[in-house]
């Protein structure tokens, strides 16, 4: 046993070895590795420690660089940490902190060798212990070794003493009763005369009020005399991170250290330092004149220097201050509209989150033109985020700040034809939404949407599908504003729809069965009232004759089947159209020019049908019902139609009838208007009796599991069509053109050779989105500037020809429940109400209170809704908005309950000991004095040293 | 917080990593393929901050090494810019001029460096002095260590024979 072990502690390769092997080369890097990693599986089992902790190191190294699995030498790296010599134990414990984590099966036993390592008098051993256990650190470990890390917190010896409070945070984070052992002597180390151990304790407090400053408000006091005295710029930054929250939440912190941060600023030269002060002022203390200016000064040169970091730094301040003080930001705007065309694209961005800051109702339609100019010259990436930025912007809050839905609407039209615009899903959906809100929106929806249908060439840009696909649901919604139905429906109908995916195709086949449904009832409605036909004169005849040739002779679509079609009342009679009554929405707009006759009814009707046919055998599920619906009803229009159409004209009424039924059946049913549904509308439907929504529903996984493969099987093709670039849709094309698609084609760009290219192979088409070669560049970007200087100026006098159109606003909820509430973590609201209780503990009057704002945090979930009420925009930041946080804190414990367990059960635990008495009271009754509680006592909390 | 640190050659080798936020395995491989493919591209005179999943990340290239620290969105950029040209400086004092190559063999000597320096995403050792006096510190220990292992191993081996 021993002779082998020998042989290879002679022979092992070292790390070096290694490392040198790897750079040779020899044989590949991966053969090499796996070739080590099996020298290691065996050298590892080795009995001499030392052999065995040459395989660790080495194991650690290909962990490290190579991302080798190491996890299953847990046990071998406690072997060596426990090893009593220095060299082999740093080996082990680098491995442990390493490769350990919660799920790892031996750390439990580690808990006593850290123990002892901790208690070591070598202080290199306690550091090694120390920084094993800030990597590691788990619930259990820190609950363990908690008593230790405390002693350590007095150590003597400077660096332990560091270690040890570094360490304090993650045991912290991990079990936060260890507050009540180590706080007080963490305070301690903050009056400590060495600097290193305050450099320390201010990072772990920084760290601490990061998560909720308002904990540590007591401790202003002394946070305040190391922001006055300490002379090193490190422990400055984090006094002065630690100061911009406490400043937020408590003004007369804020007026305390105006002072002190302006000498800082104005005395300091290292620009770290000097950042860190400017973002103190613009986030908590811009109310204070004299520091905001002297901030507003320093962001200026911070703007105009040379190097990128503090220029970009520059920008971001300025960010931080528009939503307080826009004039700042206008002050600087040449620079920041400069910053778009910087080469860097960090400070494209926030540039452009600047100009986004800046735009209001006044502004808005000059800053999205010159932005949109601009982005079509720009590279793909910063194009999509200004494309992206617009949106939101122009969205917000229910397009607050659109005035011009006609030009937005355009806009968005615009937006979609920008090369490499990859926003399609955002363009739909507020295609859609402005179609749903706004009324007056929908007659240019239309023309947007029919211009964007219309053209044969944005059907090969996948990138475009999402907006087509909003386009032909607001054309067929919306019908009744369109100048020529007829057209959409050929537009609709284009051979080259068959590149769209079948769902959206499927979108299309039903807007055609809208538009039809539409234009029959049109027809039939306007003849059912004429009154009559008698009179009906020979010029009615002659011009039916006329355009009757006349389509025969443009048109091979038309079948016989329409030629015995024929009807002559159908003119140009003006006393029958004021006859119409106007029944369905916007009717009179397309009266004067089409008037559905029946010629061109007909004609649609057969256009759809021949369009429709080659659809039977498709193997879309959406597309095919589609298409026998559309089918089916024409079928039961043409039975009914010749007959009605004969000279006779008593029997029409009686015969068409039953079209007329269907027909009007039909457009009643699509004449509802489609309104925008509230976002708490689901909430709003009672829970039916018996039904359990909360319940585990895994038992149908094993039923799903089966059911997917064939459920795969239909998308798989579909996303594949997807991912086509252009080119292969073209190759596509020319590979399968199928027979009948062939002739359409040619059809198609027979009537419409505006939208092909004029030459070349007839299959040729034009990408959607051509990049344009930008070779003016310069001169544009000069452009540029200029005229977003002109526009970001503030104009006095917006003038609107006419007044903004309603938007459809449902009631308050839905605004509200966009806000999204910031990741709440329960730990650390654990943490700090421990933190809370330590420090009152010295003023017994104000831990009863305590009690109940804790009673107000476990307001059960479904009473969210109130609380949101109550939350005001003041509020917000002070007490109600922390309970708000914390109950969705305990939301998201309820809702991952394996997960956050423990945590919960502590949390649940605690709720009980401080105020179970109180959870029988009414929830309002809890929350108003949760809030008052707050502010009653956060005064008491601040000594009056500071006031 | 510093929530890891990422040593990256310019052929995008990956020569230290250190993490204080936890990622499993899977994560850090992907962490690493995306910042090297952000870092690596841009260009010299660009600024050494880049904006990633919510984070930030602050690089700085000396010589033929990207130096990464990924911290938290209203940590101060620029003082980490110090705290790696810190790491930097105090490499060099213990290497001597410090290049590449000693990184890469020593890896784990800087390794052990950077603990002296960061522990738990906190700078924790401000001094460059202080450090290179502790690291040596256990070197000699390291160094006594060795001599009595060789020594035993001499003996084993002469036993043997």
């Amino acid at each position: 046993m021993s002779g082998p072990s020998i042989m290879e502690t002679l022979f092992q390769r070292t790390l070096e070895d290694l490392i040198k092997g790897i750079r040779l080369q020899l044989i590949g890097e991966s053969a090499f590795i796996s070739k080590a990693m099996e020298e290691i599986r065996k050298e590892i089992k080795s009995t001499d420690l030392q052999t065995k902790s040459i395989a660790l190191q080495k194991l650690s190294y290909l962990n490290s660089l190579y991302f080798v699995d190491m996890s299953w030498a847990a046990f071998h790296c406690i072997e060596c940490m426990s090893s009593s010599r220095f060299s082999l134990k740093r080996i082990g414990y680098v491995a442990v902190s390493q490769s350990f984590d919660e799920q790892t099966p031996v750390l439990l036993l580690i808990t006593n060798q850290l123990r002892k390592d901790l208690g070591s008098v070598n202080e290199f051993e306690a550091g090694l212990a120390l920084d094993c256990l800030a990597n590691i650190a788990t619930v259990d470990l820190a609950r363990d070794l908690t008593p230790e890390v405390f002693t350590l917190l007095g150590s003597s010896k400077i660096p332990v003493r560091k270690k040890a409070i570094g360490v304090i945070l993650r045991v912290f984070e991990k079990y936060p009763e260890a507050v009540r052992v180590c706080f007080k002597r963490l305070v301690e180390n903050l009056d400590s005369p060495d600097s290193r151990i305050l450099s320390a304790v201010v990072g772990v407090f920084c760290e601490l009020a990061s998560r909720d400053p308002r904990s540590y408000l007591p401790l202003a006091p002394e946070f305040y005399r190391v922001l006055v005295d300490s002379k090193n710029n490190w422990v400055l930054i984090k006094i002065l991170k630690i100061f911009t929250k406490l400043a937020a939440i408590e003004p007369r912190v804020a007026k305390r250290i105006v002072e002190p941060v302006c000498d800082h600023m104005r005395r300091t030269g290292a620009k770290s330092l000097m950042f860190e002060c400017i973002r103190t002022v613009v986030s908590s203390l811009s109310e204070y004149e004299i520091a905001l200016k002297l901030a507003v000064s320093k962001i200026r040169e911070l703007l105009v220097d040379e190097d990128a970091n503090i220029k970009y730094l520059g920008l971001h301040a300025l960010s931080i201050i528009a939503p307080k003080h826009l004039w700042v930001v206008l002050d600087n705007q040449e620079i920041v509209i400069k910053s778009l065309i910087d080469a860097d694209a960090n400070i494209q961005s926030e540039s452009l989150r600047l100009v986004m800051a800046v735009i209001s109702r006044s502004n808005v339609v000059d800053i999205s033109h010159v932005l949109l100019s601009y982005g079509h010259k720009s590279d793909p990436d910063f194009c999509n985020e200004i494309i992206g930025s617009i949106l939101s912007a122009c969205s917000h809050n229910l397009y607050e700040i659109v005035m011009d839905f006609d030009w937005y609407v355009s806009l968005l039209g615009e937006m979609s034809r920008i090369p490499h615009c990859q926003k399609g899903e955002e363009i739909e959906n507020q295609l859609i939404d402005i179609g749903m809100r706004v009324r007056d929106a929908r007659l240019e929806l239309i023309r947007v949407g029919r211009s964007l249908l219309i053209d044969p060439a944005l059907l090969g840009n996948p990138y475009l599908y999402r907006i087509l696909c909003a386009a032909a649901w607001v054309c067929g919604e919306y019908v009744e504003f369109s100048t020529n139905p007829p057209e959409l429906v050929e537009a609709l109908l284009q051979p080259r729809t068959s590149m769209l995916p079948p769902l959206i195709r499927a979108v299309y086949l039903q807007s055609v069965l809208k538009i039809l449904t539409f234009c029959m009832y049109s027809h039939l409605q306007k003849q059912s009232s004429i009154s009559f036909p008698s009179s009906h004169n020979l010029e009615g005849v002659m011009a039916e004759c006329v355009s009757r040739r006349k389509t025969r002779e443009s048109s091979d679509i038309l079948t016989s089947a329409q030629d015995d079609v024929f009807n002559p009342m159908i003119s140009e009679n003006i006393l029958c159209e004021e006859d119409i009554p106007v029944e369905t929405k916007g009717e009179n707009l397309f009266f004067e020019k089409n008037r559905f006759s029946q010629e061109s009814i007909v004609n649609l009707l057969n256009a759809i049908e021949s369009a429709l046919e080659p659809l039977l055998g498709t193997l879309e599920v959406e597309i095919l019902e589609r298409a026998r619906n559309v089918l089916g009803l024409i079928d039961l229009i043409k039975q009914q139609i010749p007959n009605h159409l004969s000279p006779e004209e008593e029997s029409f009424s009686r015969e068409a009838s039953e079209v007329w039924k269907l027909i009007r059946s039909m457009n009643d049913a699509f004449c509802e208007e489609l309104g925008p549904v509230s976002f708490t509308a689901q909430e709003k439907i009672q829970l039916p009796e018996g039904l359990v929504l909360e319940e585990n529903l895994r038992e149908l996984d094993s039923i799903y599991g089966i059911l997917q493969p064939p459920l795969n099987f239909l998308p798989q093709r579909e996303e594949r069509v997807e991912e086509l670039p252009d080119s292969e849709w073209r190759s596509r094309d020319d590979l399968e053109p199928s027979n009948e698609s062939t002739s359409l084609l040619v059809e198609h760009r027979k009537r419409h050779g505006l939208y092909y290219l004029p030459s070349g192979v007839s299959n040729d088409y034009p990408l959607a989105n051509d990049p344009r070669s930008g070779e003016h560049d310069y001169d544009e970007n000069e452009d540029l500037i200029r005229l977003a200087a002109q526009s970001l100026a503030p104009k006095k006098k917006p003038n609107y020809s006419k007044p903004r159109p309603v938007v459809v606003r449902l009631e308050e909820g839905e605004a509200t429940s966009h806000i999204v509430s910031k990741k709440p973590n329960s730990k650390y609201d654990l943490l700090s109400g421990v933190v809370q209780d330590v420090l009152q503990e010295t003023n017994p009057m104000e831990s009863s209170q305590k009690g109940k704002e804790k009673v107000s945090s476990d307001v059960p979930p479904g009473s969210k809704e109130n609380l949101q009420d109550l939350v005001d925009p003041m509020g917000e930041r002070s007490g109600s908005g922390k309970s708000k946080h914390r109950s969705h804190g305990k939301e998201r414990g309820h809702k991952i309950p394996k997960k956050n367990d423990r945590e919960k059960d502590e949390n649940c635990e605690r709720a009980r000991q401080k105020g179970s008495h109180r959870l029988g009271r009414k929830k309002t009754r809890q929350r108003a004095e949760g809030q008052t509680d707050l502010h009653a006592h956060t005064p008491g909390q601040i000594p009056d040293l500071l006031l | 917080m510093i929530h890891f640190v990422l040593l990256v050659s310019r052929q995008g080798k990956v020569r230290l990593t250190k993490w204080y936020s936890p990622y499993s395995q899977k994560e850090r491989t992907k962490v690493i393929r995306e910042l090297t493919g952000l870092i690596l591209t841009r260009g010299l005179k660009l600024c050494n901050f880049v904006e990633w999943r919510g984070y930030k990340v602050v690089y700085k290239r000396y010589a033929s090494l990207y130096f990464c620290m990924c911290i938290d969105q209203d940590d101060n950029e620029l003082e980490v810019l110090e705290i790696i040209h810190h790491y930097v400086e105090t490499l060099d004092r213990y290497f001597g001029s410090v290049c590449e190559l000693d990184l890469i063999f020593n890896f784990h000597k800087a390794y052990y460096i950077l603990d002296e320096l960061l522990l738990a995403g906190e700078l924790q050792e401000p001094s460059k002095k202080i450090v290179a006096r502790l690291i040596a510190g256990q070197d000699s220990l390291v160094e006594a260590a060795k001599e009595e292992a060789n020594s035993i191993s001499n003996i084993i081996a002469q036993a043997t024979k």
